[in-house]
């Protein structure tokens, strides 16, 4: 009976779970509420949480998807414009740069840029930019800042930031980006671009030392408060020992009081008795006793005047020390508010000022071209003294109410709900001014819809909600179901989405047509390469043997049949360290790279294995054998994953030239500490542009930024003189036919050394829906989602005729089991008869 | 029992700081602060200033073990090991190293991994006894032998089969459910009922196989016999004196994992993006996060003790033959 009674309320807490499931009015597997069903929304998803959405420390793809869209530095990069183009964001226009020489003298462009001893860049922003409500700029009547002396009770109920009732809002000033700027300073921070910008920025290095000794000493100060403190309260505790001594002592004064009573009464007992003390027959006995007595109520009396004082001297001591351990608490808790806050307005930045309440002035050393499109990235963004102030107070961090959790900006969204373990959501700022979606675009562009909202006010969405999705299955799943607008493809899913027809060319597969997904492709511009580290003894140097041995592993490394294998075709050959799309990039022959790849039949194809063989043997390693050893070259290749796959196909590129080599596979922690120490051989790696200038891969090749004698980001420890020398001109001298020259030079010199098998530029293709607009891949743009539109009528009808339930195999399932219920009841059946059989 | 109970805490303070020590030896043995530093900072532009302001700005420049710079008892608490984990035995779990509070994370996580592990619990109890039971009761029967192997098979395969299986029948060809995701706000059983419904399926094959290995044993004592020669029926045998003996190892076996459930799994929070404290952890492992992963261990380890003494304790209540001494 319980049993059944348990089975019953099994199925029935089921049923019920699957009717309210039901009762949603809309598909059953639609992970979001009813309630957002028609409304303007993007839906998107994040693979993995944010470390920080701080302006001034985020530095990955997957913040700036959040970030990019709430901040906004003074430039940015026009949607449509391919190359990219940079434009004024919060800026009246695009800064020129003024150089000047070391006595301050304005020179012109034409000058030798030897004289050139520092520039500047004059940026004016426009009137009128609000920030977004917020609780750090609500203020009260007497305008006074609401939240920004919050004692613990004011913040015991605070969980996140939408927990402050009130929020406030101010116009955006040039004082914000200083702000910024200086904040790349802050020891706190830990910006990334510290080390980069304390170079180019005239004095951040020295602010950044500044403040660095400047948080020292408030923390110094700080701890010793605190040891005080906890001495004192050591030394005299808290007021309840006070308490009992007092009551120590009032129980003394009342023994004392109970004995002066006793020795009163025995006197007057004997003034009152005379015939007492006749029994004595002794005068002098009697003096004796009378004299006592007095004497001893006189030392009572002393004693108990002694007490009385005690008590009240105790008294007045419990009240100073409660009111000091008081004092000593404030001041502790305004101790540790100022060591977690540094007023940055009140620390100078030599190379940046403000010129007006709108416009303000950087200053770099010599002349650094790129800082514009540093200007054009999250690090110089602005960011409120304000803030600085509301989210150092102590509690905040605790709750993780931070900087680096709830961003304050400009921009056309603002983040209204930050569960980075689940859900963000970026929501209309209210107070953004509205910017019209450029008009301006390519035939293509017109073709494909892209200027249908020309002119239109922007952002199109009123909400942007991603969800915490870190597997790549539930993700595309989504996608084909409707709830994501817009994905990428995965290798298990890519035959799926993409048919590759005998050319080679990607289109969409049937099945996706049928949806109405869209599919939009572009090279990235990113490269991941093959590296030889050139301070290694065999594939290091730069002699004829080592250039030879390199240039044949080049050739027979062939990427093409790499990236048709690993990665469905997608990503072209490189043919140098400039991926297409940076200023310097040349396809065709122009941009061959004759050292590992011939042009014929009117197209770049590989040099033979033959020439790759001749090339060894020409330097001593026919066959593969070293001719100084006569032993096989073995050539260590050393991972940071273990690839089964993929490490046979190298095997097999490598046999191709009667070379052998082995796999040295760490993991990724330990294949760095060999990368700095010099240990590896051959390595793979990669780099994402940060703006689209030549210098941002070029570097990478950089002497001077070797990765084992300098710690920077030429992995290689590639090191040509000339080739430095070259870097050092063409870094500086803006976009020209000079500039040109010296890159083809420089890439030329690159090639023929070879310090890099230049691998692959990855190639993305992202799918779409045919109702979210406006899709147009940007490499280098992070507010990109103001001009994403949405049909939302077409998105809740597609996802209801594409997700109806399906309820028939649950009820076979069902039928199933009852069936097979059958011969359980049948054999139950035989035991009973034949338990009544037994028993008869 | 009280003496008891305080003799266990005492003997759990060795146990957690060994663990501890072992926590750490085993972490900073793969990684050094270094590593930790570049983890968080990223791999751009990253010089060995920027890592040293950051090793000092989270205390990961001091020594391992031993301070030689500092004397007396300083010398062995201004260390890494002392300061990063002594202040665990008051659950104070401090910061990640990515500067959010772990503490607040794991109040806020415990949530979702409470909300898929508690009914996981309850009804894979109900489904995991009920099938043993009737298993027991056709034991010997053609239904015995084929449930058993229906048992082994289902053990044999990976959960990752269940998860990827369940989600691609319940979600994309039966559109029963949302494949992935999770919402505390009052949308949240839709995306319980197939992680749950998953992870029960799972268990079937080791709970029902355990249980009815309990079962057949009481069903072989003598009380059982005896209850037979009286003549009561196979039922009554079964489901009034067989079921409420055998709930005995059943029930004291699910204290033991009473205080785990807090911690999550791993597999399914991870695919179904449930974001509990199962997630946490391979987040933090993944990020190479020294502070969530001891903070993580430290508390598995505190539940775990925890469940074991509740567990002895339970076999008090249960059986009032046992003493604890």
């Amino acid at each position: 009976m319980e049993f059944k009674r348990t089975t019953a309320l099994t199925f029935t807490s089921l049923l019920v779970a699957c009717l309210l499931v039901a009762c949603d009015k809309q598909s059953w597997n639609n992970p979001y509420p009813s309630a957002d069903k028609n409304k303007n929304v993007i839906y998107s998803h994040f693979a993995e949480r944010p470390k920080s959405l701080d302006p001034a420390r985020s530095y990955s793809s997957n913040e700036y998807n959040f970030i990019g869209n709430i901040y906004e530095p003074p430039l940015h990069y026009d949607y449509l414009k391919r190359p990219y183009e940079l434009v004024p964001l919060t800026a009246v226009k695009v800064p020129k740069p003024v150089h000047y020489d070391k006595d301050g003298n304005v020179l012109t462009n034409n000058n030798d840029a030897a004289s050139i001893a520092y520039t500047e860049y004059e940026i004016k922003i426009r009137k009128g930019i609000l920030y977004q409500p917020h609780p750090a700029l609500a203020k009260d009547d007497s305008g006074e800042y609401l939240y920004h002396n919050l004692k613990p009770e004011d913040i015991a109920d605070i969980e996140e930031l939408g927990h402050f009732n009130q929020t406030g809002f101010r116009e955006l000033t040039a004082a914000d980006y200083i702000n910024q700027i200086k904040r790349l300073a802050h020891p706190q921070v830990h910006s990334p671009i510290l080390s980069i910008m304390g170079k180019i920025i005239v004095g951040l290095k020295d602010l950044s030392k500044e403040l660095e000794k400047h948080q020292n000493e408030k923390k110094l100060n700080y701890q010793s408060l605190q040891e005080m403190i906890k001495t004192y309260r050591a030394d005299f505790t808290d007021s309840s020992n006070f308490s009992e001594m007092i009551r120590h002592y009032e129980n003394l004064v009342k023994k004392l009081q109970t004995k002066l009573s006793d020795l009163k009464a025995l006197a007057r007992t004997l003034e009152e008795n005379p015939t007492l003390l006749e029994n004595t027959k002794s005068i002098s006995f009697w003096l004796k006793i009378s004299g006592g007595i007095k004497k001893l109520m006189s030392a009572n009396t002393t004693k108990q005047k002694i007490l009385t004082n005690n008590i009240l001297l105790l008294k007045k001591i419990k009240i100073i020390n409660n009111d000091l351990l008081a004092s000593l608490d404030q001041e502790l808790i305004a101790a540790q508010r100022t060591s977690l806050y540094i007023d940055l307005r009140k620390f100078e930045l030599k190379g940046v000022k403000q010129v007006d309440r709108y416009t303000y002035r950087i200053r770099v050393n010599k002349q650094y071209p790129q800082l514009l499109y540093w200007l054009a990235m999250p690090f110089f963004s602005p960011t409120p003294h304000e803030a600085d102030k509301f989210y150092s107070q102590p509690g905040l961090k605790e709750k993780n109410i931070t900087m680096a959790w709830f961003p304050i900006g400009t921009g056309a969204y603002m983040l209204t709900k930050n569960d980075p373990n689940s859900k963000m959501v970026l929501s209309r700022n209210p107070n953004y001014r509205g910017m019209k979606y450029p008009s301006i675009g390519t035939a293509k562009d017109k073709a494909t819809g892209l200027l249908d909202d020309a002119g239109k006010l922007m952002p199109f969405t009123d909400k942007i909600v991603f969800s915490l999705d870190k597997e790549s299955i539930p993700i595309w799943n989504k996608f084909l179901q409707g709830y994501y607008d817009a994905a990428g493809i995965n290798s298990e899913s890519f035959d799926q989405a993409v048919n590759i027809g005998q050319t080679g060319e990607a289109s969409l597969s049937p099945s996706m047509e049928k949806k109405g997904v869209k599919m939009v492709t572009t090279v990235r511009m990113s490269v991941y390469y093959f590296g030889f580290n050139m301070l290694d003894k065999v594939v290091g140097g730069y002699d004829k043997r080592a250039r030879h041995l390199r240039q044949a592993i080049s050739i027979a490394m062939d990427h093409k049949d790499f990236i048709d294998i690993f990665i469905n075709g997608r990503g072209i050959e490189a043919q140098g360290p400039l991926p297409p799309g940076v200023y310097g990039y040349q396809a065709g022959k122009a941009g061959m790279n004759p050292y590992v790849f011939d042009w014929r039949d009117n197209r770049i194809q590989r040099k033979s294995i033959e020439y790759a063989k001749k090339l060894l043997a020409d330097v001593g390693y026919k066959d593969g054998i070293d001719s100084k050893t006569g032993e096989p070259l073995i050539i260590y290749m050393d991972l940071a994953k273990s690839d089964n796959a993929e490490q046979g196909w190298y095997k097999k590129q490598f046999q191709k030239i009667d070379l052998q080599v082995e796999f040295r596979t760490t993991d990724y922690n330990q294949f760095q500490r060999k990368m700095f120490n010099g240990k590896a051989q051959i390595f793979s790696w990669g780099w994402n542009a940060d703006y689209p200038d030549p210098e941002n891969f070029l570097f990478l090749l950089y002497g001077p930024n070797g990765k084992v004698k300098h710690k920077g980001e030429n992995a290689a420890n590639y090191n040509n003189p000339e080739f430095n020398r070259l870097f050092k001109k063409m870094e500086t001298i803006p976009n020209s036919p000079e500039r040109i020259k010296i890159i083809n030079r420089m890439i030329d010199i690159a090639r023929r050394d070879a310090p890099w098998m230049w691998g692959l530029n990855p190639k993305s293709y992202v799918l779409y829906h045919g109702w979210y607009k406006n899709a147009k891949p940007h490499a280098m743009s992070h507010n990109t989602l103001m001009y994403k539109r949405v049909v939302t009528s077409a998105r809740t009808k597609s996802r209801i005729n594409w997700n109806p339930p399906i309820l028939w195999p649950i009820a076979l399932l069902i039928i199933i089991l009852i069936l097979s219920a059958v011969p359980a009841v049948r054999v139950y059946k035989n035991k009973l008869y034949q338990a009544r059989k037994d028993n008869s | 029992m009280w003496i008891y109970i305080f003799r266990r805490v005492l003997y759990a303070i060795p146990i957690l700081i060994a663990i501890n020590y072992l926590t750490f030896l085993l972490f900073f043995t793969v990684n050094t602060p270094d590593e930790m530093a570049r983890a968080q900072l990223g791999n751009k532009h990253v010089t060995v200033e920027a890592i040293s302001r950051w090793k000092k700005d989270h205390n990961y420049d001091l020594p391992n073990y031993y301070n030689s710079s500092e004397s007396g008892s300083l010398a062995f608490t201004q260390t890494l090991f002392f300061q990063k984990s002594i202040k665990l035995f008051a659950f104070e779990f401090g910061n990640a190293d990515n500067g959010r509070n772990i503490g607040t994370d794991i109040r806020k996580r415990m949530w979702p991994s409470l909300a898929i592990a508690i009914p996981t619990l309850f009804l894979g109890l109900i489904v995991y006894v009920s099938f043993a039971m009737l298993l027991a009761f056709f034991r010997a029967t053609y239904i015995d032998f084929w449930g058993v192997i229906l048992c082994i098979t289902i053990m044999s395969i990976s959960s990752m089969f269940y998860i990827i299986g369940g989600q691609f029948l319940m979600s994309k060809m039966l559109h029963l459910f949302p494949i992935s995701g999770y919402d505390a706000a009052g949308n949240t059983l839709k995306f319980l009922i197939m992680p749950v419904i998953i992870s029960v399926i799972y268990g079937i094959g080791g709970q029902t196989r355990w249980y009815r290995t309990i079962f057949l044993e009481e069903i072989s004592k003598d009380y059982v016999r005896t209850a037979r020669s009286k003549g009561l029926s196979e039922n009554i045998v079964l489901f009034k004196h067989v079921l409420r003996n055998a709930m005995i190892p059943i029930l004291t076996g699910v204290v033991t994992v009473l205080p785990l459930l807090f911690m999550g799994s791993l597999v399914i929070e991870s695919f179904f993006g449930i974001p509990g404290l199962g997630s946490y952890t391979i987040e933090g492992i993944r990020a190479q996060d020294f502070g969530i992963v001891r903070s993580m261990v430290f508390l598995g380890s505190v539940l775990y003790i925890f469940g074991l003494l509740l567990t002895d304790i339970s076999y008090t209540i249960a059986d009032p033959r046992i003493r604890l001494n």
